[in-house]
């Protein structure tokens, strides 16, 4: 073990670390704002729309994420007209193709957790609403949705660590992340583990990070539903 | 197409190294699951704090930096070892390294699993064995593991859904497996759509395949739950 090779190529670590948050953080970011009204099509099956959904969803959670990687990054560029696109100059690049297939990916795991959350809202709650006399659109924003998200922490905090570890692709495309940046630190000195074990280590204080963040979101938001 | 039809019995072979790699990897994912378990349930401080080092590291690390530390590093280990007994350069066989690495992180999640399976069965049961003076072993072979089986495989197919995806990113290290041939001939003769987009299916299909599969085993093995 050389500490001091680790130390002294710290900046490849931090640059790493950032890349990896950035992406892992956008594609969270992009796939939820895709899975919202998706969970919301899928729990309610509205004719037709939720088929084509449900389409999306299994295709992406059947398969691997690395094969979606690939086909964005490598397979586009087969089509003469997708190279001739305005599209180009960003499916190009490794960056933006990681940044899709990532946000995809995301997109379908989260329709999930969002459709099972909506579904296991008691009746009760939006009877009690609509007792109240609020408008079917009011329950939705008041009650349905936030009563749901809440629902759905446990499992999407699961869903964040999955998407951080599979960040670690982007590596595979020759995208410098945390995993790049031990790949480079290797390669660049002929060692075989120490890269490795400092983005493990970087890799493992971001899922520590990420547990605790979530167990003080479940103590906040879910707390009400524990027994006492 | 007809690219495709002209590389068949290539992707065929990938495809077979695939489900071995698969079907090995499941093998050695199970036994480190049930070590795990044990290890967890059983035994003294020191085996509780190995295995939750173990599982702890596991889901805290991506499975491709896994992979490539355990092929790699592997590698390095294996010739110290075998330097100081003598022996010439050893070589890691690719195939040997993605079941070991498959197996090492997939048994990580079948020792939640497993220890959860085993705590649904009542320790009433293993009290009254006890009264009936059935030995451990048998106690174990008769009265838990025929519960444990029913109340793990719902669990354990979960984790075998997640393995057959993870099997594509051990084709990184190299390894000659349906995503690694379909990338080599789909970039040699221009296709990476049609090739990539044919592992896509292919892996759909494993997917639909093993769905099926678990579905009618788990209704076998519920068979006698009131539910």
């Amino acid at each position: 073990m050389k500490l001091s090779l680790i130390f002294d190529n710290i900046d490849l670590f931090i640059e790493g670390l950032f890349l990896t948050v950035e992406l892992t953080v956008l594609s969270l970011l992009i796939g939820f704002c895709i899975a919202l009204p998706f969970g919301i099509i899928r729990a309610r099956e509205v004719p037709y729309w939720s088929r084509i959904v449900n389409l999306y969803v299994y295709a992406i959670r059947g398969t691997p994420l690395l094969v979606q990687l690939y086909v964005i990054y490598y397979g586009l560029s087969q089509f003469v007209w997708v190279r001739e696109s305005f599209a180009w100059p960003i499916l190009r690049e490794a960056y933006w193709c990681a940044l899709i297939a990532f946000s995809l990916n995301s997109g379908a795991y989260a329709t999930e957790i969002i459709r099972g959350a909506i579904q296991s809202v008691p009746r009760g709650q939006i009877e009690a609403a609509k007792a109240l006399g609020l408008s079917a659109f009011q329950i939705d924003r008041l009650v349905l949705i936030p009563s749901a998200l809440r629902k759905a922490l446990p499992q999407y905090g699961n869903e964040v660590v999955f998407m951080l570890h599979g960040s670690a692709l982007a590596s595979v495309i020759t995208l410098t992340d945390l995993l790049g940046a031990g790949r480079e630190l290797n390669s660049k000195y002929y060692i075989t583990y120490e890269g490795f074990i400092t983005a493990a280590v970087f890799y493992m204080i971001l899922t520590g990070i990420i547990v605790l963040i979530f167990r003080a979101l479940e103590l906040r938001y879910l707390s009400y539903l524990t027994l006492r | 197409m007809d690219t495709i039809l002209e590389y068949a019995p290539l992707l065929a072979g990938g495809t077979a190294t695939t489900v071995l790699l698969f079907l090995c990897a499941a093998v050695f994912a199970t036994l480190m699951g049930a070590l795990g378990a044990a290890g967890k349930l059983a035994a003294g401080r020191a085996w509780r704090w190995l295995v939750m080092g173990y599982t702890t590291l596991v889901r805290g690390v991506p499975e491709l930096l896994l992979i490539l530390l355990i092929y790699f590093g592997g590698q390095r280990g294996i010739n110290q070892i075998g330097d100081a007994f003598g022996f010439d350069y050893i070589e890691l066989s690719k195939f040997a390294a993605g079941v070991f690495a498959l197996g090492f992180i997939y048994g990580a999640y079948l020792t939640e699993t497993f220890r959860g399976a085993y705590m649904t069965v009542p320790t009433g049961q293993r009290d009254a064995a006890k009264a009936l003076g059935f030995t451990t072993a048998q106690t174990l072979r008769l009265i838990t593991l025929p519960q444990l089986v029913r109340f793990a495989l719902p669990g354990y197919f979960n984790v075998l859904q997640v393995m057959i995806k993870a099997t594509a990113v051990v084709s990184i290290i190299g390894l000659a497996d349906l995503v690694g041939l379909a990338g080599d001939v789909g970039k040699s003769v221009r296709q990476p759509f049609s090739f990539y987009m044919l592992v896509f299916f292919i892996y759909l299909g494993f997917t639909i395949l093993l769905t099926e599969v678990f579905s009618r085993v788990e209704k076998r093995y519920a068979r006698g739950l009131d539910r």
